[in-house]
């Protein structure tokens, strides 16, 4: 496929309560198999998926951030969280498994805009 | 005129996602913009399960898609993992995995991430209907 778009991929939901936070995560990785210039967007209750020190074992489940640790390979390094969602939360970027840009709400506005994709889970 | 992609999320009934977008692609077609692939993952492979009846409200949901695909020359597509784990085969599958009949309603495709991944880039505009 020789177009390459922008797409957003968005993540609204907590990791590990219900499977959109794997399935969106599959297809960003689809998205940048398929040579497409990726931003991951981590809003509301998805900002808990970015959290470091994960022990999903413990309820049966595989390892989120074990899978977005695999982003590197896939070239995928646009990932942004919206500042107000971490910090309502009691989160800051030292308690996150990855590097991200942290955006208030007229950024992420601003990025979303600029996309030619944008899918919301 | 504009060629739309939609992604769909939710089961028939649980939530509102494959109304809306039922509703939005016949708005969309009576407004004479093209309606390339439906995109359906999640929970949203339930769409294509043709073990559904009906409700008082009227046709089935596979069935109105089918209709709609028929009608307007639609691809329908099941994420085939999402579906597999849900319980949504084709004979193919249901053969491989040895679970007597498929379920996959007549109509729509079982398929990968790959085919959506394509409707993105192909299409002028997408949209998702989730939670």
């Amino acid at each position: 496929m020789s177009t390459s778009k922008q797409i957003a991929i968005v993540f609204r939901q907590p990791p590990y309560g219900s499977s959109f936070a794997r399935e969106a995560l599959d297809t960003a990785m689809a998205a940048a198999a398929f040579d497409q210039k990726v931003s991951l967007v981590f809003i509301g209750d998805g900002v808990w998926q970015l959290i470091a020190n994960q022990q999903p074992q413990a309820i049966g489940q595989r390892s989120l951030e074990k899978q977005l640790a695999t982003l590197p390979l896939y070239d995928v390094d646009r990932l942004y969280a919206d500042a107000a969602a971490l910090s309502q939360r009691g989160l800051h970027t030292g308690d996150l498994s990855l590097p991200v840009e942290v955006l208030d709400s007229d950024a992420i506005a601003t990025l979303l805009k600029q996309q030619d994709v944008v899918l919301s889970f | 005129m504009s060629t739309f992609a939609l992604l769909v999320l939710g089961a028939p009934h649980s939530t509102s996602a494959e109304q809306s977008a039922w509703h939005f692609s016949q708005a969309l077609l009576a407004a004479g913009h093209r309606l390339f692939r439906v995109f359906f993952f999640h929970d949203g492979v339930q769409c294509g399960n043709a073990l559904q009846l009906p409700t008082a409200a009227g046709t089935a949901v596979p069935i109105r898609w089918q209709q709609l695909a028929r009608d307007h020359h639609v691809d329908l597509v099941v994420c085939v993992a999402s579906a597999l784990k849900r319980g949504v085969v084709n004979a193919e599958e249901a053969e491989r995995h040895q679970l007597g009949a498929g379920n996959l309603a007549e109509g729509f495709d079982l398929s990968g991430l790959g085919q959506w991944i394509e409707a993105c880039i192909l299409a002028d505009r997408v949209v998702t209907f989730g939670p």
